[in-house]
């Protein structure tokens, strides 16, 4: 897999494009994870889908992670892939513990509709612009959201 | 309460129809919502859920190993695959080579799943859509393959089978001679399926032109394995992004333009014809040497080694009682499960267990795609789209 951080073409067109949107990035494994301002997300988005170079069309997957009791509290974690160039990245938008909240993704990539769902109902971030942000695979009255590390393995007693 | 459709105000002769979750061809316990004009299905929603067991949360208070059962039963049909997927996830996490006589078994084993799966999905396929006996077929050669993963690992279905660093134990000796036979017979089982189905005018009459994708939809929804390659997109990650030594194999990857039911089920049968090229070029090509990475602080020493040598048996109690310990980091993998990109998002933050193993479903992706496919069309074709997107709903509620 290509990326070194330097060299990797997405991070510097990212840079170029919009510098004060990107807050940090690091790479792993030949994996690259970039921090993204949350509230430049959907321009960015927008921006690796269309620039001609990148071809970030198909949204992977989003979760997130639950960094509990640190602050910010959660990550939200986008993948994207380029079919076109076959890379694959890894953006990251961090929100706080109180009132989480990011923008919603679905204007950009209709796939993006059940993972923030998911996300919704396990961890309990809010998705602003959702169209539809109820839980998917929990029943409506559960209470909590299971994900989130203060939530015990075994449930509520 | 259960989610349903609001009527339209003006609208109210048409019927709210809830099917599923117990309905013979949804799958397993799938829920629909139909909005009904007549017979046209205008608004559809899915409702999911059902078979939600927590698995996301339960990999967090068990060690990287224990996970490894918990992967069997999220796709039921699939369990290699869901195995190969976390091994290789955790093994890029740990960056260790994996001998090369495990990559070919792994490779052997997951394509024969890969054919299990499909025979699964065109038997329940076609009886939904009113041919009965290519069922019975499909169940037959399935229970070869069943056969085969009960002689390497003990097990029919819930395999776990591959481990951490390599394979559970060496398979037993004559297994390749069950698998030759399997191979020698099962291209002329292909055609008596053909018989069946592709020529045939009424399977023409239920599939062709039903459950439209173009290839711009088809990307939008995320949508990825046959039901994508059946929209005429030419992605799989076992050509794009080799993984396991798949690039060492010769095969093709099929893809249709029509993106219709039919479509999808034509590059099903093909991905068969080219999982079977693969099993046979693994069969022929499988080298000696061993089966478990050199990574003795990761790997279970063998009973020999345990009752000769102490460092074999303080890393075997090590192993056993606390695990071990990955470096800080996190990693994705992706592999082509049969029915699709199946990815392991793997957060490790130093200690035996992970800090999050998120499973990126590809049912759960593909099935966003239903309503767009089926408003608009007859509640018979509903049936026929639930089938080609080929879900599996202990992977969709993991």
């Amino acid at each position: 897999m290509p990326s070194d951080l330097e060299s990797n073409l997405a991070l510097k067109k990212l840079r170029e494009f919009a510098p004060e949107s990107v807050e940090s990035a690091r790479e792993f494994r030949g994996e690259l994870t970039i921090y993204i301002q949350p509230d430049r997300l959907i321009r960015v988005c927008e921006f690796l889908r269309d620039e001609p170079g990148l071809t970030f069309k198909y949204l992977t997957d989003i979760t997130a992670l639950d960094l509990y009791p640190n602050e910010p509290r959660f990550e939200v974690v986008y993948h994207l892939l380029s079919l076109q160039n076959v890379e694959r990245l890894r953006l990251k938008v961090r929100s706080s513990g109180e009132n989480p909240r990011v923008d919603s993704l679905v204007p950009v990539y209709p796939s993006a509709n059940a993972f923030e769902r998911e996300v919704f109902d396990l961890f309990g971030i809010q998705f602003a612009g959702h169209p539809y942000l109820r839980r998917i695979l929990l029943p409506e009255n559960w209470e909590g959201h299971p994900l989130r590390k203060d939530y015990p393995t075994e449930g509520y007693r | 309460m259960p989610i349903t459709l609001e009527k339209i105000p003006g609208q109210e002769e048409r019927v709210i129809l809830s099917m599923g979750p117990q309905h013979p061809s949804t799958h397993g316990v799938l829920r629909l919502v139909l909005e009904l004009e007549g017979e046209t299905v205008v608004r559809a929603l899915y409702d999911i859920g059902y078979l939600h067991t927590g698995f996301e949360k339960s990999f967090e208070s068990k060690t990287y190993t224990q996970g490894i059962p918990l992967t069997d039963r999220m796709d039921y049909l699939s369990p290699l695959s869901n195995n190969l997927g976390f091994c290789l996830a955790v093994e890029k996490l740990l960056d260790i080579e994996i001998p090369p006589r495990a990559q070919w078994i792994r490779v052997l084993l997951t394509e024969l799943t890969r054919i299990q799966s499909h025979l699964v999905w065109l038997g329940t396929h076609a009886i939904d859509l009113g041919a009965m006996s290519v069922l019975l077929y499909c169940f037959r050669e399935r229970e070869d393959i069943l056969h085969i993963f009960e002689l390497v690992s003990g097990q029919r279905m819930m395999t776990s089978y591959f481990r951490i660093g390599g394979l559970a134990l060496e398979p037993p000796l004559g297994w390749l001679k069950r698998v030759e036979k399997f191979v020698k017979a099962f291209p002329g089982h292909l055609e008596e399926y053909e018989n069946l189905l592709t020529k045939n005018p009424i399977w023409l009459r239920r599939t062709v032109g039903i459950g439209m994708l173009t290839a711009d939809e088809a990307i939008a929804w995320g949508l990825s394995g046959p039901s994508l390659r059946g929209s005429g997109v030419d992605w799989d990650i076992r050509k794009k992004q080799p993984y396991s030594s798949y690039d060492k194999f010769d095969f093709e990857v099929p893809t249709r333009p029509e993106g219709d039911v039919y479509a999808r089920y034509l590059v099903r049968l093909e991905e068969m014809r080219q999982s079977l090229r693969i099993v046979q070029q693994a069969m022929e090509g499988l080298p000696e040497g061993g089966i478990k990475a050199n990574a003795p602080h990761i790997v279970l020493p063998d009973r020999e080694s345990m009752k000769t040598s102490i460092e074999a048996l303080i890393y075997h109690f090590k192993i056993v009682t606390e695990g071990f310990h990955p470096p800080i980091g996190e990693v994705y993998q992706a592999i082509e499960s049969p029915r699709g990109e199946l990815g392991f998002y793997m957060v490790s933050d130093g200690s035996p267990k992970p800090f999050r193993c998120h499973v990126r479903a590809p049912s759960f992706a593909n099935l966003q795609a239903l309503p767009k496919m089926i408003e608009g069309r007859l509640i018979a074709d509903v049936v026929a789209c639930i089938g080609t997107i080929d879900i599996v709903l202990g992977e969709v509620d993991r």
